[in-house]
């Protein structure tokens, strides 16, 4: 049977959702940060070579990406204990949330330069 | 001839003042239809009816049913918001149809009309409610208390020992919640945000003797642990009760042992 519509969910159905997406991305950075570690006890020389393809820029831009995955998953995480946890947690749910969202988007300001200034300056010239 | 008596036929005549502009707007109802005996698949259809934006998605779906097409299918008995018979998914979101203006609903655009999540559909909006009601005799909605013989008076109670329930004693079983949930659709082996409201309603009631049993049988893998907090429960439940509050309660009741 094909589906309905989306179900139109709020806040807090949609920080559910973009919870489990960041936990999905963080559990694949973990893999593989676990995979191209192990490699230094195979072949430094290629564990070399793979850590030099990290400074590119494009993996600036995805190590961006990771920042904001783990930013917001952690501060969301902090929210849902304050639900779990909390007797007036689940009534002020969604002002906790823009108060993650509020604090996600200044660090991601601050993780701005220290996360993509070398690709800045390696894609823009210094 | 002896009465004066007013002129009426001018008056009738000339709408009074007010009642000239009709009140009536043409909205497009677009109605999940389904029928087992026709088709397996689902389909939209749309129905265009003259109606007054301040009635309620049930009157259009009253107007539709009786003037345009007598096949369609759906569940109301009380039409007043306390029988819980008649929630569906109304532009995406669960609402009882007889507490929904149509106001509200921005009826320029073609407003949506389905059968509420994660239970089988039987025809058109009608659900196979058998499964939600399960889940709701399993947490023994009923007063269980130690004493064996009946008492001769009235099972006295402080009016804070009451207020600790109050929330949850609105229930209407309409299942607005328990299909809003995530969690729900995935799984209908998940009791549901109903059933806990309605274990909650017993396990904080001062009068009750059975909180502990209930609490176990709310720590089963498909209890209250699967509940991931999304609060569309709370968003849905047309009764304004805080659905997610009290099912966190009980799940701090089961970690705590106090209740």
């Amino acid at each position: 049977m094909p589906a309905g519509t989306l179900y139109r969910g709020r806040e807090g159905m949609w920080s559910w959702v973009a919870h489990r997406v960041t936990g999905v991305l963080i559990f694949f950075f973990l893999f593989v940060h676990v995979l191209d570690t192990a490699l230094v006890r195979v072949s430094p020389q290629d564990y070399d070579k793979v850590v030099a393809t990290y400074k590119t820029p494009l993996v600036a831009l995805l190590e961006y990406g990771l920042v904001a995955a783990v930013l917001f998953h952690a501060l969301n995480g902090l929210r849902v204990i304050a639900v779990d946890f909390w007797s007036k947690g689940p009534r002020f749910q969604k002002q906790m949330l823009w108060t993650v969202v509020g604090i996600w988007v200044v660090l991601m300001i601050g993780a701005l330069y220290p996360v993509l200034g070398h690709a800045a300056r390696e894609v823009f010239g210094s | 001839m002896a009465t004066p008596t007013l002129d009426k036929t001018d008056a009738a005549g000339t709408p009074e003042p007010g009642f000239a502009d009709s009140p009536y707007i043409t909205a497009t109802f677009r109605i999940r239809r389904f029928n087992p005996e026709i088709s397996a698949e689902a389909v939209w259809e749309d129905f265009q009816l003259e109606i007054d934006p301040k009635e309620r998605v049930l009157d259009a779906l009253h107007k539709i049913k009786w003037d345009q097409d007598g096949t369609l299918t759906f569940r109301r008995s009380c039409a007043h918001g306390i029988c819980g018979s008649d929630a569906m998914r109304i532009n995406g979101k669960n609402r009882l149809a007889c507490k929904t203006l149509i106001k509200d609903l921005n009826p320029a655009k073609p407003i949506t009309v389905e059968p509420i999540k994660g239970l089988t559909v039987l025809k058109d909006l009608v659900v196979d409610m058998e499964p939600f009601f399960q889940a709701y005799r399993d947490v023994m909605p009923f007063l269980i208390t130690k004493e064996t013989n009946e008492p001769t008076r009235e099972r006295l109670q402080t009016a804070e020992d009451r207020e600790r329930f109050d929330d949850t004693t609105k229930c209407i079983l309409c299942a607005a919640c328990t299909s809003s949930c995530p969690v729900f659709w995935n799984d209908g082996q998940y009791f549901g945000p109903a059933a806990i409201v309605n274990a909650h309603r017993f396990i904080f009631d001062s009068r009750d003797d059975a909180g502990e049993q209930r609490l176990e049988i709310l720590n089963d893998k498909d209890g209250v642990w699967r509940c991931r907090t999304t609060f569309n429960c709370t968003d849905a439940c047309p009764r304004g009760i805080e659905v997610t509050k009290a099912i966190q309660e009980v799940k701090r009741a089961l970690i705590t042992r106090r209740f």
